[in-house]
C-alpha cells in the first residue's frame, strides 16, 4: 500500500513541476504567475491525483468488496434477533451463558475454580475443568473491553452477537487462506461464499451462543497460519499458528481434527517426497508449542500426550526428527550402500520401538484407549449398538443427502470442480486444502454436526472453481475484445496476440460459449445467495426457546412456554429445590429457572442419567422411591399433545428407556412395544400406559378437547386418542402447566406419615 | 358476663391459640399504664362496658406484646385529654369501602369549639397497627352551606399526641381560620389503608372464593369526645360470612352499618371484626424501582422493574390448568392474570420483558389523551405467587422538561406506580440528570427519603447525578406530579459526540501515520 499512495504522490508533483515549466516557458510577468499556477494545478489535481491507478483500483475494490462481506456475514445472522429477539437460543448456549455470567461476575479465578452445586445433584460438576473457557473468556472480554470504553452493555447483547462478529471474522481468514492456495481473487470468493453459507450459519446466528462459533475461527485460522507457516518456513507464523491451536483447543474439543489432520498432512508430504526444511520448522514448531499450550486448559490437560488420539501426531513429530536425521546422515556418508544398510537399521529400530512403546503405554493404561466419540466417527454403527446416549442426540445421526443440498447448495457440485483445479496445480497448499476437504466430507456424512467442520473447507475449494473459471472466461472475452481494438489502432502489436487472434477465429462460438458460461455462473451464484438467505431466515434463526406457529388466519402464534415454565419454577418454588427432568432441559432449567438439577447436557455420567430414565419408565411408586432418593422436589416433563409439538417427552421416552435400559436390567425395551410398535393408544403396552411419563404427560389430559370433531383426550403430536383417560397420581401433585401445555411441572409430595 | 359481642370474643379466642397465662404482666399494664377505672363509672354504654370487662378476661389469658396492644384497646374505654377537651364533634360520619385491596375510609367530621381560646388545628388519631398501613390521609374543610359549599385543602402532618394511649398515632390538620370558641366546622378526611385485609383461610384451594377479614373500631377512634356518630362498612359482594355486632349493628346488602352512637369519650375503641368474600385483585407490588433518565437530545427514559405477588389467600395444593381453562368463572376467582398500565400519551418504544427475555403477552392502546399498556405475566398469579418484570418506555422531553424562571430546568413527571389497581410496598425513583449538571433539588408534595447516586451509562466520563427518592406504602392516589430542579450547561450536551468524532479522527490519522512510516529493522 505505501508505494501506490507514495506513488500517486509523486505524479501530483511531477504535474506541477509540468505546468510551472510550461508557464515559465511563455514567460508572462512573474506576478501574473501564481493564479495561472493554481488554476491549472486545480485541474491537474482533479483529474490525476483523483484517478486511481488500475492497482490502486483493485486494491480499492478488494476491501470494499472485503468490507461489505464483513458485514454482509453480520447482518444476515441478524433474521434470529428481527424474527424473535435478543435471546440465547437453544440448550447448550445456555449454559455457557450461565458460564459466562459467573466468569463477568466473580472474575476468572472464581471461575476456573468453580464447583457447581446447581446440577448433577448430588454429584455436583467441577466446571471450571470440565469445559472449554475460550468461548467465556473471549464474550468476556469483549464485554470488559467495552464496558471500559464506557460502552453499557448487557452481558446478554455480547454473548448473542458474539457467534455473528466471529463469523464475520472467518469471512476475513477465509479471504487470507484463499489468497494463500490460490490467490486474492479465489480468497474472495471464498469469503462471499464462507460469509452465507448454511452450513456455517446453522451454528453462528445471533444467539446460538456455542463453542462452535467461535470455533471455526480459531480452526480456519490455526490451519490458514499453518499453511503460511509451511509455505514460508517462518518461524513467526508456525508461533501464531501454534498460538491458533492454543485458541482453538481452549473453544472446542474439535481440536482433535487438527491435531490429526495435520500430522495425517505432514505424513503425505513425507511420503510423495515433498520434505522441506519449512515443513520441518512449520510442524515440530507448531506441535510441540502447541502441545505445551494445550496443556494448560485443565480439561485437556495431560490428555494430549496420552491419550489415543493424540498419538498421531507424537507419531509424526519422532518421525520428522527421524528424517531430518537420517537426511542429515545422509548428507554425511558418501557412500550409498553404506547409508542403505543404514536406513533399514535406523527405519526397523524406529518402528520396533514405536510399536513396543506403543504396546507398554496401551497395556499399562499410559495411553487412553480412543473415546466412544471419537471411535463412533471411524465406524458409524459403533455408538448406535454400544453407546445409546450418543445415538440419541439428533445431531450425532448420520447425514441425510438432503441436509447436505439444504447446507451447502451449488457448493455440492462446486466442490469436485475445486478438487479437479487443486489437483492441475499441486503445491504443499493445495494438498492441504485438498485433504481438509476430504478428510472433513467424510467426517461431514457420519454425523450431521460436522457438516460445520466441513463447511470452510468446501468453501474454500468451491471458491477456487469458481475463481478459476470466472477468470478463465473473462481471460477469454477480454482478449478478443483487446485483440479486435488493438488490431485497428497497432497492427504489429506482437505475435502472441495475433497468435491468439487466429485461436478466436478457429472457434468462432468461444465468445459466446463464455459469455453464456459466466451468465450461468453468475445464475447459479445469485440462486445460492437466495437459497442462503431463506435457509438462514427460515430454517436456523429459530430459537426453538420461542416456537412460532401460523394461526388459522395466517398470524404468527408464540408458543412461549419454556419460558413460562421456567420463570415460574424461579420464582414460586424454594430456592433448593430439586427438579428432575430429562437431561435435554438440565441447562436451560439451571439457567433460566435457578435450580438445581439432576441430570444436564453435558452427559458425563451416564448412570445418573440411567437413573433419571429408569425412573421415567418406572411404575409410579417405583418412580417415587428412586425420586425419594434422588431428594427430588419437582418434576418437568415436556408434552406436545396439545400443540402438536413433535419433539417432546413422549417422543424422546424410547431413549429413556433404552439409556435406563442399558444400565439397570429391570427396564426392558420390549415392555414398552406392542410387536415392536411404538405406541400411546388404547393398544399401547400396559406397562406403557403406566409408566411415570405416560402418567406425567397425560394427566387429566382425557378431559380436554384438543381438536374439532375429535374425541377428548385426542393427542395432537402423534395423532391418536390416548389410551389411558383415567389417570391418578398418588405420589405426585399437578404443580403448574403453562398455557399450551408445554411443560408440566409435578411436585413430588412428602412421605405420609406412618400413624 | 352477659354474652353480648359475642363475635369479638369468638375472634379474640381465635387470635390466641392456647396461649399460657401470665396474669401479672397484664395486670401491669393495666394498671399501670391505663385509667381503667372510669369504665365502671360511666353509665349507658353497655356494650362497651361489657366489652372492657370481656377484654380483661381475654387479656388475662394473654402474653405476648402484640396481642397485649389490641386487648390495651380493648380495655381502654375513655382517656381524658386536656388539650382536646376545648374541640368536641357533634357529628361524625365514616364510610369504609373495602371493594377493593385498598380500604378507602371516608370521615366527615363536624368539629366544634367548645373551649375558650380559637382553636388553629384539629387532630386526628389512629390505632398504631392501623398507622402502620397507612398509605395517604387527606383532609379539606367545607364551608358555605348546601350548594354554596366550598372546599380548602388542609395540611395535614404527623404529630405526637403527647397522652395519646398505648401509642397511637395522631396527624394535625391546621386550619386555615382558627375556630373561635363556639363555631363550628365540618372537615372531610380521605385515609387509605394497605394491607388491612387478612385473608381468612390463609390457604385456599384454587376452587375456592377468597375471604377475608377486616379489623377496626365501631367507634371512631378520636381525641375528642363524639355527640354522634355512624360507621358504614361497605364489601364488595354480599357474601358477608360474619361480622361483630356493637349494637346498634345494621346489614343491608353490601352495606354494614355500626351507629348511630350517641356522646362516647375521647379514645372511646370497640373492636368489630367482618369477615366477608373478596376476589379483587390483590396485586402487590412489593417492590418497585423506577428509573427516569433525561437526555437533553430530546428524550426521557423510562425503565420500571417491578416485583410483583399476590398478596391474597396463597393458593394450597394444585394447580389445575384444565380447570383454569375450563371453568374460568369457578376457578381462581382471586387470582388474576393481565394488569393495566396507565402511561404517558405520545409514549414510544415500549417493552416488557423480564431477566429472561420478552414477554409476547402485551398490547399498547395510544391516543392523544393517554396511553394504555394491558400486560399480563408470564403466568396467572394466585396467592402467594410473584412474578418480577421490567417495563421501559421513552417519551418525547418537551412534554415533562421545563425551564424555571431562574434559569434553572426542571422536570415535571408523575410519582407513582403507573399500574392501576395495584399497591406498592416501597417504591424507588431515580431521576438520572444528564452527566454535568449540578444542584438536583426535588419538590415533593408528600414525605419521601432521598439520596445521591451516581449513574455510568453509554460514554460517561464522570457520571450522571442521579436523585433518589423512597418511599414506602404507595397508592395509586401519589400519581402526582412533582418536580426536580437543576441547573446544566448546554455545552456539556456536545461532549459525547465530540468524544467520538475525535476518536474516530484520531483512528484515521493513526492509520495514515501507520501507512507512511517505516518501521521495519531492515534496511530499505
Amino acid at each position: 500500500m505505501p508505494p501506490q499512495t507514495m506513488s500517486a504522490k509523486t505524479d501530483a508533483t511531477i504535474g506541477v513541476n509540468g505546468t510551472a515549466k510550461s508557464t515559465s516557458n511563455q514567460a508572462p510577468p512573474p506576478m501574473a504567475l501564481p493564479a495561472n499556477l493554481k488554476s491549472d494545478l486545480l485541474n491537474k489535481l482533479s483529474l490525476k491525483s483523483f484517478k486511481l491507478k488500475t492497482k490502486q483500483q483493485e486494491l480499492l475494490l478488494r476491501v470494499s468488496i472485503l468490507f461489505l462481506v464483513y458485514v454482509l456475514a453480520f447482518i444476515t445472522r441478524l433474521f434470529s434477533v428481527l424474527r424473535y429477539e435478543s435471546m440465547i437460543h437453544e440448550f447448550d448456549p445456555y449454559f455457557n451463558y450461565r458460564t459466562t455470567l459467573f466468569l463477568t461476575e466473580k472474575g476468572f479465578y472464581e471461575f476456573w475454580n468453580w464447583f457447581d452445586y446447581e446440577s448433577w445433584y448430588p454429584l455436583g460438576r467441577i466446571v471450571g475443568g470440565t469445559l472449554y473457557p475460550g468461548l467465556m473468556v473471549t464474550a468476556a472480554l469483549i464485554y470488559w473491553g467495552l464496558r471500559f470504553l464506557r460502552f453499557a452493555v448487557h452481558i446478554r447483547e455480547v454473548c448473542v452477537l458474539t457467534a455473528p462478529f466471529f463469523a464475520s471474522n472467518t469471512t476475513l481468514v477465509a479471504y487470507f487462506f484463499g489468497k494463500e492456495i490460490w490467490d486474492s481473487s479465489a480468497g474472495l470468493v471464498a469469503a462471499a461464499l464462507i460469509a452465507i453459507c448454511p452450513g456455517y450459519i446453522s451454528r453462528s446466528v445471533a444467539g446460538s451462543y456455542d463453542n462452535e462459533g467461535v470455533a471455526i475461527f480459531a480452526l480456519l485460522l490455526t490451519f490458514y497460519l499453518f499453511v503460511k507457516a509451511v509455505n514460508t518456513g517462518s518461524l513467526t507464523w508456525s508461533l501464531a499458528s501454534a498460538f491458533g491451536y492454543f485458541y482453538m483447543v481452549s473453544a472446542w474439543g474439535g481440536y482433535v481434527f487438527i491435531i490429526n489432520l495435520i500430522p495425517l498432512y505432514v505424513l503425505v508430504l513425507l511420503i510423495t517426497g515433498r520434505y522441506s526444511v519449512r515443513l520441518y520448522i512449520a510442524y515440530n514448531c507448531m506441535y510441540v508449542l502447541g502441545m505445551l499450550l494445550a496443556m494448560q486448559i485443565r480439561f485437556v490437560g495431560f490428555q494430549h500426550v496420552q491419550s489415543g488420539e493424540h498419538m498421531a501426531a507424537m507419531g509424526v513429530f519422532f518421525l520428522m526428527q527421524v528424517f531430518y536425521f537420517l537426511d542429515w546422515v545422509k548428507y554425511l556418508l558418501s557412500d550409498k550402500r553404506l547409508f542403505e544398510t543404514f536406513l533399514r537399521i535406523t527405519v526397523t529400530t524406529t518402528v520396533g520401538l514405536a510399536a513396543v512403546a506403543l504396546g507398554v503405554g496401551t497395556a499399562s493404561g499410559y495411553i487412553s484407549p480412543w473415546t466412544g466419540r471419537f471411535y463412533s466417527l471411524l465406524d458409524p454403527t459403533y455408538a448406535k449398538d454400544h453407546i445409546p446416549i450418543i445415538a440419541s442426540v439428533s445431531e450425532h445421526q448420520p447425514t441425510a443427502w438432503s441436509s447436505f443440498m439444504f447446507d451447502f447448495h451449488i457448493l455440492l457440485f462446486l466442490f469436485p470442480a475445486g478438487l479437479y483445479f487443486c489437483f492441475k496445480r499441486l503445491t504443499d497448499a493445495t494438498i492441504f486444502i485438498v485433504m481438509y476437504g476430504l478428510t472433513s466430507m467424510y467426517f461431514a456424512g457420519v454425523m450431521v454436526r460436522l457438516i460445520l467442520v466441513a463447511t470452510p473447507a468446501v468453501c474454500l475449494i468451491s471458491a477456487i472453481a469458481v475463481s478459476a473459471t470466472v477468470k478463465n472466461l473473462a481471460q477469454l472475452l477480454r482478449t478478443k475484445s483487446k485483440v479486435t481494438q488493438g488490431g485497428s489502432s497497432k497492427a504489429a502489436s506482437g505475435s502472441k496476440a495475433s497468435s491468439k487472434a487466429l485461436l478466436d477465429q478457429s472457434q468462432p462460438f468461444q465468445r459466446n460459449g463464455a459469455i453464456a458460461l459466466l451468465l450461468g455462473v453468475f445464475y447459479l451464484l445469485s440462486k445460492y445467495a437466495t437459497h442462503c438467505t431463506w435457509v438462514t431466515s427460515e430454517a436456523y434463526s429459530s430459537p426453538s426457546i420461542v416456537l412460532a406457529a401460523r394461526g388459522a388466519h395466517g398470524n404468527k402464534v408464540i408458543f412461549d412456554d419454556y419460558r413460562e415454565a421456567y420463570f415460574w419454577l424461579q420464582q414460586n418454588t424454594p430456592t433448593d429445590a430439586k427438579v428432575m427432568s430429562w437431561w435435554d432441559y438440565g441447562y436451560q432449567i439451571t439457567a433460566m429457572a435457578n435450580r438445581t438439577v439432576i441430570v444436564d447436557n453435558n452427559t458425563w455420567n451416564n448412570t445418573h442419567i440411567a437413573t433419571v430414565g429408569r425412573a421415567m419408565s418406572s411404575y409410579e411408586d417405583e418412580a417415587y422411591e428412586i425420586m425419594r432418593e434422588l431428594d427430588v422436589g419437582y418434576v418437568l416433563v415436556v408434552f406436545g399433545g396439545v400443540t402438536g409439538y413433535s419433539s417432546d417427552d413422549i417422543n424422546k421416552f424410547l431413549w429413556m428407556v433404552r439409556i435406563g435400559g442399558g444400565v439397570f436390567p429391570v427396564i426392558k425395551e420390549p415392555d414398552y412395544l406392542v410387536n415392536g410398535e411404538y405406541r400411546v393408544d388404547k393398544g399401547a403396552a400396559p406397562k406403557m400406559l403406566n409408566c411415570l411419563m405416560y402418567k406425567l404427560c397425560y394427566y387429566r389430559f382425557g378431559e380436554l378437547m384438543t381438536e374439532y370433531g375429535k374425541p377428548p383426550g385426542f393427542d395432537r403430536a402423534r395423532g391418536v386418542e390416548i389410551g389411558n383417560k383415567d389417570i391418578k397420581l398418588e405420589h405426585l401433585e399437578e404443580a403448574f402447566t403453562t398455557s399450551n401445555w408445554i411443560v408440566r411441572i409435578y411436585k413430588v409430595k412428602p412421605p405420609n406419615n406412618r400413624w | 358476663f352477659p354474652p353480648v359481642s359475642f363475635l369479638s370474643l369468638h375472634h379474640l379466642c381465635l387470635l390466641l391459640p392456647s396461649l399460657p397465662t401470665d396474669a401479672t404482666a397484664v395486670r401491669v399494664l393495666l394498671s399501670g399504664d391505663f385509667k381503667v377505672s372510669q369504665a365502671e363509672t360511666r353509665p349507658g354504654n353497655d356494650a362497651s362496658d361489657q366489652l372492657g370487662a370481656a377484654a380483661m378476661e381475654a387479656s388475662l389469658r394473654a402474653h405476648r406484646p402484640a396481642a397485649l396492644l389490641i386487648f390495651a384497646f380493648l380495655s381502654l374505654l375513655s382517656v381524658s385529654s386536656s388539650a382536646a377537651q376545648e374541640i368536641q364533634i357533634l357529628n361524625a360520619e365514616r364510610r369504609i369501602d373495602l371493594s377493593s385491596q385498598v380500604a378507602i375510609v371516608f370521615l366527615t367530621l363536624k368539629v366544634e369549639n367548645t373551649g375558650k381560646a380559637a382553636a388553629s388545628d384539629v387532630l386526628l388519631a389512629f390505632p398504631p397497627t392501623e398507622a402502620e398501613h397507612l398509605a395517604e390521609v387527606k383532609a379539606q374543610a367545607a364551608s358555605g352551606k348546601k350548594r354554596k359549599k366550598t372546599y380548602a385543602h388542609l395540611i395535614v402532618e404527623p404529630t405526637d399526641v403527647p397522652d395519646a394511649p398505648n401509642g397511637a398515632k395522631g396527624f394535625r390538620l391546621a386550619l386555615h381560620n382558627p375556630l373561635s370558641p363556639g363555631e363550628t366546622t365540618t372537615i372531610e378526611v380521605l385515609y387509605m389503608l394497605t394491607h388491612s385485609m387478612e385473608p381468612f383461610p390463609a390457604e385456599i384451594s384454587q376452587s375456592d372464593p377468597q375471604l377475608v377479614y377486616y379489623r377496626d373500631s365501631a367507634y371512631i377512634l378520636s381525641p375528642y369526645r363524639i355527640k354522634q356518630q355512624t360507621t358504614f362498612i361497605k364489601t364488595p359482594s354480599t357474601n358477608v360470612q360474619s361480622f361483630s355486632r356493637v349494637e346498634p349493628t345494621n346489614r343491608a346488602g353490601m352495606e354494614l352499618k355500626y351507629g348511630p352512637y350517641e356522646d362516647l369519650p375521647a379514645y372511646s375503641y370497640s373492636p368489630v371484626l367482618v369477615h366477608f368474600e373478596n376476589n379483587n385483585p390483590f396485586a402487590v407490588v412489593e417492590e418497585l424501582v423506577r428509573e427516569v433518565e433525561i437526555s437533553h437530545w430530546g428524550n426521557l427514559q423510562i425503565t420500571e422493574h417491578y416485583t410483583l405477588a399476590h398478596g391474597g389467600a396463597k393458593l394450597k395444593g394444585v394447580f389445575s390448568r384444565v380447570d383454569y381453562q375450563s371453568r374460568p368463572s369457578a376457578s381462581g376467582v382471586s387470582s388474576f392474570k393481565n394488569l393495566l398500565a396507565r402511561l404517558p400519551p405520545r409514549v414510544h418504544s415500549v417493552y416488557y420483558r423480564d431477566e429472561i427475555g420478552n414477554i409476547s403477552s402485551s398490547r399498547l392502546r395510544t391516543d392523544s389523551r393517554k396511553s394504555e399498556l394491558e400486560i399480563e405475566p408470564r403466568y396467572p398469579l394466585f396467592g402467594g405467587w410473584k412474578s418480577t418484570f421490567i417495563i421501559g418506555y421513552g417519551l418525547p422531553l418537551e412534554d415533562f422538561l421545563f425551564e424555571s424562571t431562574d434559569g434553572k430546568r426542571y422536570l415535571n413527571f408523575t410519582f407513582g406506580c403507573p399500574l392501576s389497581g395495584t399497591v406498592v410496598d416501597k417504591l424507588t425513583l431515580k431521576v438520572v440528570l444528564p452527566e454535568g449538571s449540578k444542584d438536583p433539588s426535588a419538590v415533593i408534595p408528600f414525605p419521601v427519603e432521598e439520596h445521591m447516586e451516581t449513574k455510568y451509562s453509554y460514554l460517561d466520563v464522570v457520571g450522571r447525578p442521579v436523585l433518589v427518592l423512597e418511599k414506602k406504602n404507595v397508592v395509586p392516589e401519589h400519581n402526582i406530579p412533582f418536580q426536580v430542579y437543576y441547573t446544566f450547561n448546554p455545552i456539556f450536551m456536545l461532549a459525547e459526540p465530540l468524544m467520538l468524532v475525535s476518536t474516530v479522527f484520531f483512528l484515521f490519522a493513526s492509520c495514515v501515520a501507520y501507512l507512511h512510516i517505516d518501521i521495519s529493522i531492515r534496511k530499505g
